[in-house]
């Protein structure tokens, strides 16, 4: 299978604190990846390296680089706005703009001029809202407030938004950590379909969610990469001995 | 038993004051509708409102206010076109643009201009600005309704600017990240996001400016020109219907019609910064949901 995201000797550091360190991971296309791993172990940074949504920190540095379907992100020439509409990235909070729910959708076809017919930007809203199977829920008040939404929908629009601007990659931060089991597990149900079409990387607290929906998954500790490999060793028979201490709930 | 009866005490005292402020406002108030009512009684609200001459000691006199109302929708129109777009601008760059050291100095700087008296603020564009606006547009006076537009635009700025650099400021971050990480820019973000979001805070931030420019006296009355005429353009000097009062209370009999017309004419201002501040109030609490 090819390699969609290749992320190459990464450093970054917050001011002085070094967060990743040499991070190494090919992740391949059309799978759903996983990144597990205690809190502040550098898991949402690294996820967060993917689209440049660091750079918008102060004091962040970085090194090393990563390449996305063969182009350099950190390239001083790459575009960053073209970076972010191409991998989307899904929010720990839902974060729907406080817009009207087909404004919601329509945004970053507005925005990265994708569409400007109001025809064509009907039909993608409505294609997208279709794929995440939220529809038939909202289709009579696309005009009302997103913010009316309950949090599990807000999710499904956020996940929406970034479909629409037909990214290729779609980057999840914890995804599910405000939802309750059952929105969790449709929101769960919601990644293995849209698995066939794109790159999924998910950031997440819940290492049953991982074992779940990944089909790989890197554990990190401290801002190392400790072990990647397919989901099922490294939750059955992990490599590493903190990768097993990790997972069988020693600590964490 | 000695800390509850000091509780009690104080509570009393802390009420007291509370009511207090109602009360003065409510007599100041009850004070308004009195001689402006029995104005209204003897001249009639039509004849007072849509009234062209202001002539207090003719015989018969005459008190139609309408020149004063135009005069002072004139100055705060004015001051609304030169100080929105300026204040709402000067919020964004201090909240989203501007790096720390200089977000700090400027904010400190408008609010320092919010401390200026107004008495020091006309006398200022007397000296400078009246001299100015009559060379650069060639005019018999600089005294003009554009003169007092542009330093009441100075003194409606620093609410128009802190305020609505609150509301753009308690946007989430989450809204501004999540419009990055669709690919927007920067503009667009504050363009299409946090503007919207930030709407009902800077609407009431533009009400409460315009609420201090309508009762403003002071500058107003020093380069206006107080001419109670009806003007043609904004370069003509006008009168306000808080210079007149301001200008004109020392010289009345006590009880007298010219007395209560003054009266009623700050009952009028009373309900027209009643309804400025309301609206504001409206739209604040909206932001604050």
């Amino acid at each position: 299978m090819a390699i969609k995201i290749q992320i190459k000797n990464f450093n970054l550091w917050y001011t002085d604190f070094l967060a990743l360190k040499n991070i190494n991971i090919a992740i391949e296309e059309k799978r759903i990846t996983a990144m597990i791993g205690p809190s502040g172990c550098g898991k949402s940074t690294l996820l967060r390296a993917i689209n440049r949504i660091n750079d918008t920190i102060e004091g962040v540095r970085t090194e090393g680089d990563i390449i996305i379907s063969g182009k350099s992100v950190y390239d001083s020439r790459a575009d960053v706005e073209v970076l972010r509409r191409n991998v989307g990235m899904v929010f720990q909070r839902p974060n729907p703009f406080p817009i009207s729910i087909y404004e919601n959708v329509a945004f970053g076809l507005k925005v990265n001029r994708i569409e400007s017919k109001k025809s064509l930007i009907d039909e993608t809203v409505e294609e997208s809202l279709k794929s995440v199977l939220l529809w038939d829920d909202i289709k009579h008040k696309l005009k009302k407030s997103a913010l009316e939404l309950t949090l599990e929908q807000q999710q499904r629009l956020c996940i929406a938004r970034v479909i629409a601007v037909k990214s290729q990659i779609i980057l999840l931060d914890e995804p599910c950590s405000s939802l309750d089991p059952v929105a969790t597990q449709r929101i769960e149900e919601l990644m293995l379909q849209l698995k066939d079409k794109y790159t999924i990387v998910i950031v997440t607290h819940n290492m049953q969610q991982a074992a779940r929906v990944s089909a790989d998954t890197a554990f990190m500790l401290l801002g190392d990469l400790i072990e990647f490999d397919k989901t099922e060793k490294i939750f059955t028979n992990p490599a590493k001995k903190e990768t097993n201490d990790y997972v069988s709930g020693r600590f964490g | 038993m000695k800390r509850k009866i000091i509780d009690t005490i104080i509570e009393k005292i802390i009420f007291f004051c509370g009511i207090l402020a109602i009360v003065f406002v409510t007599l100041i108030f009850g004070f308004l509708l009195k001689e402006g009512f029995a104005f209204f009684k003897e001249y009639g609200v039509i004849s007072f409102i849509a009234g062209k001459l202001w002539y207090p000691t003719s015989d018969p006199a005459q008190f139609g206010i309408l020149s004063m109302i135009v005069g002072s929708l004139l100055v705060t129109a004015g001051a609304c076109v030169i100080a929105v777009p300026i204040g709402i601008m000067a919020a964004l760059y201090i909240s989203e643009i501007a790096p720390k050291g200089v977000r700090d100095v400027l904010k400190s700087f408008i609010e320092l201009m919010a401390a200026v008296p107004s008495v020091v603020i006309g006398f200022v564009g007397m000296v400078t600005l009246v001299p100015l606006v009559r060379t650069i547009f060639d005019l018999p006076t600089g005294l003009t309704a554009f003169s007092g537009s542009i330093m009441l635009a100075f003194m409606a700025m620093p609410t128009i600017v802190t305020i609505s650099e609150d509301a753009i400021r308690s946007v989430p971050w989450s809204y501004k990240e999540g419009a990055l990480a669709l690919g927007a820019t920067k503009w667009q973000t504050i363009r299409r996001i946090v503007l919207k979001a930030a709407m009902p805070g800077i609407i009431a931030a533009v009400m409460l400016g315009i609420g201090r420019v309508v009762g403003e006296t002071m500058a107003v009355m020093m380069i206006t020109g107080n001419a109670a005429h009806i003007p043609s353009s904004i370069f003509e000097p006008v009168r306000t219907m808080t210079a007149t009062i301001a200008a004109e209370m020392g010289e009345t009999v006590r009880g007298g019609m010219h007395y209560r017309a003054l009266f009623a004419i700050g009952l009028v201002l009373f309900i027209i910064t009643f309804i400025v501040n309301f609206i504001a109030d409206l739209f604040l609490g909206k932001s604050k949901k």
